[in-house]
């Protein structure tokens, strides 16, 4: 009798039990769908207060427009969504000092020293009738153009990319290149052929 | 001498099932630590447009989520003239009712969360592709009138 062993433990029924919760977790589980362009909306304007009208110089707006058939047109031309990259680039950088292009001002910014700050801004008028998925790809585009020109100030300044840099250095480069799209109030154009 | 004398009597032998479960368990512990249960069943249709220049949103506790599509089922509340419905929380509000219900989601949104994480709350737009910007543009509008100005569009990933 004294070589009699301990049972084994049945544990074929455990795989069943956790195939059961895996089975649920798979059902449940969304991964990771938070994300999207980050964006903030201009505060709330008073009552009392008409929307006041900033005087800001031509050639420091760029305005971007788009239809209800989703055709892009910037500051009147009309071009494709593929070019709305290099056109804001090259209005937010200026390089070659152009008095059509926006003007620049010198900043003192910490870890930067002086940096010539780009005036511009991009004014984006959609219509009502404009597809969200246009207005997100018109989104992208500007959001490319700013952050092209981040890494490039980011690789300049302090040798590397601004997404790997410390928050300190971070805020310096979006000081220095700001991204600022001012939005219109949305035309509603489409609606007269409808 | 039968050395080699055949075994008739031998069995196959058994799998040894013991470190099944253990592959099993690290995949639950993999599913429960990337889920996140999603609090309201989706009433209306939602495909994100695709973006590059997307970012993670930092906490998911601090986001509220306003969906913006075509309604699945038929009987859900509609804007006019009837194609889009929004929702929030649970439910597709009516359109006379919008712009007291987005109010009310937004005060109770903030209401939940910590005095210091209220400044950080954002919205998140979950816009179908294929709608409208009016519909879009009213949101927004009730949500900077309520002050809430964090928002987010959101957007799933695509090559570059």
């Amino acid at each position: 009798m004294s070589k009699r062993k301990t049972p084994g433990l049945n544990t074929g029924a455990m795989s069943d039990i956790s195939f059961l919760l895996l089975t649920f977790f798979l059902l449940t589980s969304s991964i990771n769908t938070e994300q999207g362009i980050p964006r903030k909306l201009p505060p709330p304007k008073a009552d009392d207060q008409e929307e006041t009208q900033i005087d800001v110089k031509q050639r420091n707006v760029l305005n971007v427009e788009v239809n209800y058939l989703d055709q892009i047109s910037c500051n009147g031309e009309v071009i494709l969504i593929s070019e709305l990259k290099e056109k804001a680039k090259e209005f937010f950088a200026n390089p070659t000092n152009s008095d059509e292009l926006p003007e620049k001002v010198n900043k003192p910014i910490d870890g930067i020293g002086d940096y010539a700050v780009s005036k511009g801004v991009v004014s984006l008028r959609n219509d009502q009738g404009t597809s969200y998925d246009m207005y997100v790809q018109v989104q992208n585009e500007l959001q490319r153009a700013v952050n092209e020109l981040r890494d490039e100030t980011s690789l300049q300044y302090f040798g590397k990319k601004f997404s790997v840099l410390d928050s300190a250095a971070q805020k310096a480069v979006s000081t220095a290149i700001p991204m600022s799209i001012s939005e219109a109030p949305p035309m509603d154009y489409g609606r007269a052929g409808e | 001498m039968s050395r080699f004398k055949s075994n008739e009597k031998k069995e196959t032998p058994e799998l040894n099932m013991g470190s099944m479960s253990d592959i099993i368990f690290m995949f639950l512990f993999f599913f429960m630590v990337i889920t996140t249960m999603r609090e309201a069943s989706l009433k209306v249709h939602f495909t994100p447009p695709k973006a590059t220049e997307i970012q993670k949103l930092e906490k998911k506790s601090l986001v509220a989520n306003i969906y913006i599509g075509a309604p699945i089922n038929k009987n859900e509340n509609t804007l006019p003239p009837g194609e889009v419905s929004v929702q929030l929380n649970d439910q597709t509000i009516k359109a006379e009712e919008l712009v007291k219900e987005v109010q009310n989601f937004i005060g109770t949104e903030k209401e939940s969360r910590d005095a210091d994480d209220r400044d950080k709350l954002t919205f998140s737009l979950k816009v179908d592709k294929g709608v409208q910007m009016r519909y879009v543009n009213t949101i927004k509008q009730e949500l900077r009138k309520n002050n809430a100005l964090k928002i987010n569009y959101a957007a799933s990933p695509r090559e570059k």
